[in-house]
């Protein structure tokens, strides 16, 4: 008889469940697989945890994907970091394909042209919204009058200029490498 | 080589989007429409709808469906590994090596700046988005349902799935007449 793990049962139950129970892409359910993994399953302390998770926010890229691959290496090598990421990805990927394909399908349909029609708008306000929660990002970490200079900065880069925003990015990155160590020096300057 | 172009198409994508996946969107759009013309802007919009009314993690939906629309079961396991692989190995390597770079001011520092950026791609993603409708229901129905939107999302605190289900409910019984 082939025996399974137990890790193996648990990686993929708690997986799947965060996989379809959140909304609003990976860092909404940051706090459900903080909890299936600390409290239910205690695959890890909170301290860890949250170590972890500093150190996956400071890499590109979606944080679930790179939080349950890291889960399940830690527990099972890299079956463990596959069977984890397809558990949490997949679900949602197929349900994804099969409601795109069935809406091309009827896409002749007015009833789905008018949904479509309807649903523009909400979708234009979200983006909107998540514009300005960037920019309130950018205004905390930065105060006032820098992030209002970097956010026209990169206006006039990317609208105006039509800079690729690849090379925009690794601009900014560049600077923000060295942003704290030029705060420093300033605030030390100041006081002497 | 179209699976090729999605490799790249994906991974520059999501090497570039620090915050988790909905910091990438503004970048997925850049490869996804202008740059390989995957999609059209109300095919995005679309997927965008539909991806946001389904749980789950944002990026790997649209990478799901864009390589799946492009090239087939393939194209779906290559968009999705070119998303997801990198940074997960990465984020292993990183922790197997060393613990000590969580707290250092180089990468506080490149995470703050590339808010700025990341900020006006999505206002400029929202702009693209907002003259799709205008176009096909007019001006007037798409500020009525923006600011019906706006007002659920940020006053009432109402779930987006909700309001989108909401959308495409009115979409479906009103705007059929005028599409």
């Amino acid at each position: 008889m082939i025996s399974i793990h137990k890790d193996y049962v648990q990686l993929a139950i708690a997986m799947f469940r965060t996989g379809i129970v959140g909304y609003g892409g990976g860092p909404s359910v940051i706090p459900l697989i903080r909890h299936d993994a600390v409290t239910r399953y205690t695959w890890l302390s909170d301290d860890e945890f949250g170590e972890t998770l500093a150190i996956a926010n400071a890499l590109p890229g979606p944080i679930a994907t790179k939080m349950a691959a890291y889960l399940g290496y830690k527990l099972r090598g890299v079956r463990g970091a596959i069977l984890s990421v397809l558990a949490h990805i997949l679900p949602s990927c197929l349900a994804m394909i099969i409601l795109l394909s069935a809406v091309n399908y009827l896409s002749s349909s007015k009833v789905v042209a008018g949904m479509i029609a309807g649903v523009s708008p909400v979708i234009a306000v979200m983006l909107g919204i998540m514009a300005y929660e960037f920019a309130q990002k950018a205004y905390k970490g930065l105060g006032k009058y820098l992030s209002a200079v970097f956010i026209l900065l990169a206006l006039l880069l990317l609208q105006i200029i039509h800079i690729h925003p690849a090379l925009v990015i690794v601009l900014f990155l560049g600077y923000g490498a060295v942003h704290y160590r030029i705060i420093a020096k300033q605030q030390q300057g100041g006081s002497n | 080589m179209d699976w090729l172009e999605l490799i790249y198409g994906f991974f520059m994508a999501n090497l570039l989007g620090y915050g988790g996946g909905p910091s990438s969107i503004p970048l997925m759009y850049q490869e996804i429409v202008p740059h390989y013309g995957w999609l059209t802007d109300e095919q995005f919009s679309n997927m965008l709808a539909l991806g946001n009314a389904l749980p789950g993690p944002i990026a790997t939906k649209i990478a799901a469906y864009v390589g799946y629309d492009v090239y087939g079961w393939l194209g779906l396991i290559i968009a999705l590994l070119a998303t997801v692989l990198p940074s997960a190995v990465a984020l292993i390597i990183l922790l197997e090596i060393m613990q000590k770079y969580k707290q250092s001011p180089v990468v506080k520092g490149m995470t703050l700046l590339v808010q700025p950026v990341i900020a006006v791609m999505m206002a400029a993603l929202t702009w693209t988005m907002v003259k799709g409708p205008t176009n096909s229901i007019g001006i007037w129905q798409t500020l009525f349902i923006a600011a019906i939107a706006f007002w659920a999302i940020k006053r009432l605190k109402l779930h987006p799935a909700f309001v989108i289900l909401a959308a495409f409910a009115y979409g479906g019984l009103v705007l059929r007449y005028t599409v």
